[in-house]
């Protein structure tokens, strides 16, 4: 059953991509920390840092590509599931700093001293413990988007009204953990990152295994949507966003299907905030910005979505492209991300992969075209010969 | 009384008093309607009869205001959704041809065919030698088998009509609801729908809308004439067709 489904996610594309990914997990991390610094072939830490950073990024755009480009669900808020992932990443950094914060409180994190907080709120037990911390990853994200998605999907919200909403809902948690007293740290997020299972965040080995778990995860991600996508699940996902009346009339229970679809998704966002964090070295309540959803929807749709390589090629592209922009023309990048997404839309309505993709089936239908001109159609369409 | 509930007893399905309105317009106005098991049954009516409220009754779509609709004797459609009267055995036909358009005609059947539909069940399922062979076997009954690869979307008109009939056929319905199944055919396309009808009926109940008399003459099968969300006539089509209200509301104007 299990095997099934992994050899049917296994198709031409998807081998190379988590080929490639598997590739540089290896070799990114060696080229940092075995090839001297003096060296052309050297990775400086702050390149590899990056590299992680765009991959947590691809790996949030794959997941949103599950939703969008296969389901039809426009989410505009899955930066809220990949903020929360990161927040429970967060919170487990936050117990590993002990009593070494500034306060050198044992339980209490500094900001909590600073608040005159006298014991540890409830929903902070656990964190100091890794597996649970982990769990928390999946599962609140989890949870946010199977509570959001029953109510949504059953009193059928669609289109426009459900972007909206999901607008709405990262919104308002950004409000909420912008407050002191919701116990996440307010304005300024968890931050000040000692230790990570007991090594050192800043240490150059653990920087080279955050980057190599980002990549290896977003390998695994990438193998577990390509498996849904290809599987009779996948093609009935396809259905529900090209005629979801006809699904529910062959008897399919469309709610349960997007509901499946929007959780695994939200989970995989969570899993790349939890990434995120610990290369970044802070979480705050600006992740839950709308904007920042608003950006993912840009790199999957620039990248091509209903693709899953097109959105993970679009994140890099987009925001190597912004850390460029960035540096060497701060003023316009916004303008740049702006005219970006109109280009697309107007030039490459099915992205980079898309149009690619597109290209080569225009090129081989060319190419049947022109052999049943000259006459040698009888191989290619047996039946025409009767 | 025993005449009603016998009538109720044979019927694959029964509605019975069945009014729905839509913002003070009444869409169906205390309408009656027998399908009995392996029946083919034509319905003619004007514009605004309530052909498709009925059909949207029937698979759940929409709510009644009043009356009952009961599926073989015992099953309240009223309380079900969409997805629960199709896995009952009734299939709909929608009145534009709706299919899967990114998808191969082959897969357009394989999700139509009745098997679990549930997340895991359809995330593991395997292509059985059965499966394989029972969308062989419709790929035939629709005249498809040589397109079998194409995309929905590359179908021409008439055909992504058949290939939705087919899906129906698919999920093995006991009762099939077709809106206006030859709209936009050519004479020919249309003759071999009415033979394809005709077949299907065989095996299960049918009930056909649809404006094209010619179309209806060719079945020849009852017919039901709707005007004004109730029942005008009903009977063979030289029956329905010679009936002065029927002339004076539809077919005269």
């Amino acid at each position: 059953m299990i095997t099934g489904f992994v050899l049917r996610a296994l198709e031409g594309k998807i081998v190379i991509a988590i080929g490639i990914l598997l590739g540089i997990a290896v070799l990114v991390p060696a080229l940092n920390l075995l090839v001297p610094a003096d060296s052309a072939f050297h990775i400086p830490t702050y390149v590899m840092a990056l590299m992680g950073k765009y991959l947590c990024y691809a790996l949030l755009a794959l997941a949103l590509d599950l939703v969008w480009g296969y389901c039809g669900i426009l989410s505009l808020g899955h930066g809220a599931f990949f903020a929360l992932g990161g927040y429970a990443m967060g919170m487990y950094l936050m117990r590993q700093i002990g009593s070494r914060g500034t306060y050198g409180n044992p339980l209490l994190p500094d900001f909590m001293v600073f608040l005159n907080w006298q014991e540890l709120p409830w929903f902070w037990y656990g964190f100091d413990m890794f597996p649970f911390a982990m769990l928390m990853v999946l599962f609140v994200p989890g949870l946010l988007a199977f509570v959001f998605g029953w109510f949504a999907f059953r009193s059928r919200v669609n289109g426009v009204y459900l972007s909206i909403i999901t607008q709405a809902m990262t919104y308002a948690l950004m409000l909420a953990f912008f407050r002191n007293d919701m116990g996440f740290g307010g304005n300024n997020g968890l931050t000040d990152y000692k230790d990570i299972l007991g090594v050192s965040v800043q240490a150059g080995g653990t920087r080279a295994m955050l980057f190599s778990m980002s990549a290896v995860m977003l390998a695994l991600c990438l193998l577990i949507a390509s498996g849904i996508v290809q599987s009779k699940f996948g093609k009935v996902l396809v259905g529900v966003r090209d005629a979801e009346s006809r699904v529910r009339f062959l008897g399919f229970r469309v709610e349960n299907i997007k509901l499946f679809t929007f959780v695994v998704s939200a989970m995989m966002a969570g899993i790349a905030g939890a990434l995120f964090v610990p290369q970044v070295g802070i979480i705050n309540p600006g992740e839950f910005a709308p904007a920042n959803s608003i950006e993912v929807v840009v790199w999957t749709a620039v990248g091509g979505r209903g693709t899953l390589i097109g959105p993970i090629i679009g994140a890099i592209l987009v925001n190597a492209g912004k850390s460029y922009f960035t540096g060497a023309f701060p003023e316009f990048w916004l303008y740049a991300l702006g005219g970006l997404f109109i280009a697309v839309t107007l030039f490459l309505p099915k992205g980079i992969v898309g149009t690619i993709q597109h290209g080569w089936g225009a090129r081989e239908a060319t190419k049947i075209a022109a052999e049943k001109e000259k006459g040698r159609d009888a191989d290619i369409l047996p039946q025409a010969a009767e | 009384m025993t005449l009603i509930s016998e009538t109720r007893s044979k019927s694959l399905l029964y509605l019975d008093n069945v009014s729905v309105s839509f913002d003070g317009f009444k869409a169906l106005n205390s309408l009656s309607f027998v399908v009995e098991p392996g029946e083919l049954r034509a319905i003619i009516g004007p514009n605004g009869a309530g052909k498709t409220t009925m059909m949207d009754i029937i698979t759940g779509k929409t709510r009644p205001d009043t009356g009952t609709v009961l599926f073989e004797d015992s099953v309240d459609l009223t309380k079900r959704d969409e997805a629960d009267i199709a896995q009952l055995g009734i299939g709909r036909k929608f009145q534009k041809p709706t299919v899967f358009e990114s998808h191969t005609v082959w897969d357009n059947l394989e999700l139509a065919l009745n098997r679990p539909r549930g997340v895991f069940s359809t995330l593991f399922y395997k292509l059985s030698d059965d499966d394989r062979a029972r969308i062989g076997e419709i790929l035939e009954t629709i005249r498809m088998s040589h397109r079998k690869d194409e995309l929905a979307a590359n179908l021409s008109h008439g055909q992504k009509q058949w290939l939705e009939i087919g899906m129906l056929l698919a999920q093995e319905p006991k009762l099939l609801l077709v809106d206006e199944p030859v709209a936009g055919m050519t004479d020919a396309e249309t003759a071999e729908t009415a033979i394809l009808l005709r077949e299907i009926a065989k095996t299960r109940s049918v009930v056909v809308v649809e404006h094209d008399m010619g179309f209806i003459r060719d079945l020849g099968v009852k017919v039901t004439c709707l005007a004004e969300g109730s029942v005008l006539a009903e009977g063979s089509i030289d029956f329905v067709s010679n009936d002065p209200k029927v002339i004076e509301n539809y077919l005269g104007r």
